[in-house]
């Protein structure tokens, strides 16, 4: 019996965003007109690129991963090159230290930071704000100033602030990263914002929030189906590659950072916090996300191994 | 594939003589979409519409089911291709592979170990749906008597795996009566197999060399009435897998290909070098299509995570899980510690029990029942207000777990502060942030 697979015949595709360039290498994400893996009916375009997560400041880490990266995570420049020999295809700086509540640095800081990463490391690069506005507005725009012509990536554009954000990528040619809770109108909206502003679509990625395993990753992995059937559809509001952070959402949560007084029915800690990542990241992969934002270098390279295996 | 009102309507007699109790043949129609009545109650149908009605009225892809007694397994039955779309029904099978290779006393530890475990996600409890037992010995009589010891050992549904049907045949005379699945038909043995399903009326598991010799094999197998069948289609890497399961998926629900409409069966274990590509591989059949999942090895560091993923990607999506209404202790909190008040929208309160912890401050959570509103629906909807806090603070006693009087409100319904003063006097009301991320340097500003 010969059995007829079914195709289906999309009309979108995802964009390519391209990050780096000038002085670094240079990195395409995105660009598939299929759903993940199905390179029987279409090309599943560049595989999910993995980013690694690192901190200007020694960030809360539960033991298990703070002891992964050692005092490396005491200076962002010596962590990034790290980060670079555990296989990051990127690297996603966060400005924990301008919040508030943690130290409430400023530009000045931010300029910095951003210039001792871009001189350790050649590859691509994203710099993420406290995630407070009026902060993000002030240290994105000097990480922006002190990036030009290294075309990074800037976030959360987020619908609050997007106005800021979205003009110093326009003007230094950076990559808007569009932030949105866990709700595929607001997201496509933002991208609409985004859009209308003047940032191209090639140069906008979009974050529609992200759920560690059971912590809501079903709405993240259905809201990612969904955009991505929109996509598809040939919906270019929705065509905006997909940013996840499968890596920060499960440290924060109890299963992978608490060791003691939890049932012995949730197995070796050890085992178990590095699962947990793992299974976030493959949901979310699976659901279709074109960039992971990791954390532990094992995870790293299991995710980097899932996603050779999902393409071959 | 189910049909619409209108489309059974074309092929009814349209005379409207009411003989099937209703008053025309589209109101007829209307109930046989609906699954509401019989197509028998039909004097006049024709033969050829009734071939058409039976054959698009039975479901595309089999429900089939595996043991006897209560914690027998059901598994396939689904209708959609994305979670999204409406629901999955029936929960990935979570089965454990244990071999007659093994001395006695590993397999019965084994056994124990599986059948016992248990474990607690959101109010729900969770275990291992089956073992299966693998004839690795190529020893009837021993394959036979390994079956015999698990079965005395556990409750849970079998599933004898043997390409032998010599084999097969001795294990199932031992335990037939426990209904266990049978895998390992395959072209070379399919006929006896068939023999064995049938006079056992057990399910069957089929591996074809892809999805030609598959359809071809699972086509024999219900043309000779054993209709309870999961499939393998031979394929174990992640890639080749997960194009071959969704075409399975799509072949049976978009196209109504019958040789393709049973669940499947998958092998994580099989092509996996180490805990952690197993667990990968395993929480891809979850999301991708597998409908009975049988790991080679038992760690309750993979099978939790697995539980969690499974509870995740098949919870309807339309029906938020949600919390039991109570005072939940997060991290050590203790008469001191700040009381804080949610709803019981699972997502909520996982959100805030997440910050919460983080923030490194024991404290205490109330979670009042909103029918899985979040926090503003909630309010919205009139099942957010001071009097159902109130009620919940009496009903639940807090005053017995804490010694102050304060109330930490979510700062999306700080309007409730001045009813909520009235209602609980003695209480002193305190505004927390709109942001559940906040809660930590909340904590550092205000709770001293």
């Amino acid at each position: 019996m010969t059995v007829e697979i079914p195709i289906e015949k999309w009309t979108g595709k995802i964009q390519e965003v391209t990050l780096g360039g000038g002085g670094r290498k240079k990195l395409v994400i995105g660009g598939a007109a299929t759903l993940p893996g199905l390179k029987f009916e279409g090309s599943t375009g560049n595989p999910t690129r993995v980013a690694i997560e690192i901190h200007d400041c020694e960030p809360q880490y539960p033991t298990l991963l703070r002891s992964a990266w050692g005092d490396a995570v005491k200076d962002p420049a010596v962590w990034a090159k790290k980060a670079a020999q555990a296989g990051a295809e990127i690297i996603c700086l966060r400005l924990t230290s301008a919040h508030p509540e943690n130290g409430n640095t400023g530009a000045a800081e931010a300029r910095v930071t951003v210039q001792k990463v871009l001189s350790a490391v050649d590859l691509p690069l994203i710099v993420m704000g406290p995630g407070v506005a009026e902060k993000d507005n002030l240290v994105l725009m000097a990480a922006s100033e002190a990036a030009k012509g290294e075309r990074i990536a800037l976030g959360p554009c987020e619908e609050k602030n997007y106005r800021t954000c979205a003009a110093v990528c326009i003007s230094d040619g950076h990559v808007a990263i569009a932030k949105s809770p866990l709700d595929i109108n607001l997201a496509k909206q933002l991208n609409l914002l985004v859009a209308d502003v003047g940032v191209p679509l090639s140069s906008i990625l979009m974050d529609p929030d992200t759920g560690a395993l059971g912590y809501g990753l079903e709405y993240a992995y259905s809201i990612i189906e969904r955009l991505k059937l929109a996509a598809l559809m040939d919906d270019s509001m929705c065509q905006m590659p997909i940013i996840s952070h499968p890596g920060p959402e499960t440290w924060r949560q109890k299963e992978a950072r608490t060791a003691d007084g939890v049932p012995s029915a949730w197995g070796r800690s050890e085992e178990r916090a590095l699962i947990w990542e793992e299974l976030t990241a493959t949901a979310l992969i699976e659901a279709g996300s074109d960039l992971v934002v990791m954390c532990h270098p094992k995870a790293v390279e299991a995710i980097k191994n899932t996603i050779s295996k999902l393409n071959a | 594939m189910a049909l619409t009102g209108i489309q059974i309507y074309k092929v009814l007699p349209k005379t409207n003589c009411k003989k099937c109790g209703l008053p025309t043949c589209l109101a007829f129609a209307m109930k046989l979409a609906q699954g509401q009545a019989e197509l028998s109650l039909c004097p006049d149908v024709s033969d050829e519409a009734r071939v058409s009605l039976e054959a698009a009225s039975r479901p595309p892809m089999r429900l089939v089911t595996i043991g006897a007694g209560a914690k027998k397994l059901e598994v396939g039955g689904e209708t959609m291709m994305f979670r999204h779309e409406k629901t999955f029904f029936h929960p990935a099978a979570l089965v454990v592979r244990i071999r007659d290779t093994a001395p006695d006393t590993t397999i019965v530890e084994a056994v124990q170990e599986a059948t016992s475990y248990s474990v607690e996600r959101v109010g729900m409890t969770f275990g291992i749906d089956g073992i299966a037992i693998q004839n690795d010995s190529g020893d009837g009589a021993r394959f036979a008597t390994v079956a015999q010891i698990i079965k005395d050992k556990t409750d849970l549904p079998l599933i004898l795996m043997s390409t032998d049907p010599a084999a097969m045949n001795t294990a199932l005379d031992r335990v037939h009566d426990a209904k266990p699945a049978i895998y390992g038909a395959n072209r070379n043995n399919i006929d006896q197999m068939i023999d064995l399903a049938k006079k056992h009326g057990v399910a069957m598991g089929i591996r074809g060399n892809g999805l030609d010799e598959l359809a071809e094999l699972s086509e024999k197998a219900a043309g000779a009435g054993v209709e309870s069948l999961m499939l393998d289609p031979g394929a174990r890497g992640l890639g080749d897998s997960l194009r071959v399961l969704t075409q399975m998926r799509r072949l049976a629900i978009k196209k109504g290909f019958r040789p393709m409409g049973f669940p499947t069966i998958t092998f994580p274990g099989e092509g996996a070098a180490s805990l952690d590509e197993q667990a990968i591989l395993a929480a891809h059949y979850i999301a991708k299509y597998g409908s009975i999942i049988v790991l080679d090895t038992f760690s309750p560091a993979m099978i939790y995570p697995l539980i969690t993923l499974r509870l995740n990607i098949y919870t309807d999506p339309q029906k938020p899980i949600q919390m039991a209404a109570g005072i939940y202790p997060i991290g050590n909190a203790t008469a001191d510690s700040p009381f804080c008040v949610t709803t019981n929208f699972s997502l909520t309160y996982f959100t805030i029990a997440g910050e919460l912890e983080a923030s490194g401050v024991p404290s205490w959570l109330m979670v009042c029942d909103t029918e899985g509103l979040s926090v503003l629906t909630a309010w919205s909807a009139g099942k957010f207000d001071a009097e159902k806090i109130a009620k919940t603070v009496m009903d639940q006693d807090a005053p017995s777990k804490i010694n102050h009087r304060k109330m930490i409100l979510p700062g999306r319904v700080a309007i409730l502060k001045g009813e909520l003063e009235n209602e609980l006097p003695d209480w002193k009301i305190l505004v927390g942030p709109a942001e559940a991320m906040d809660i930590g340097g909340w904590f550092r500003k205000n709770w001293t």
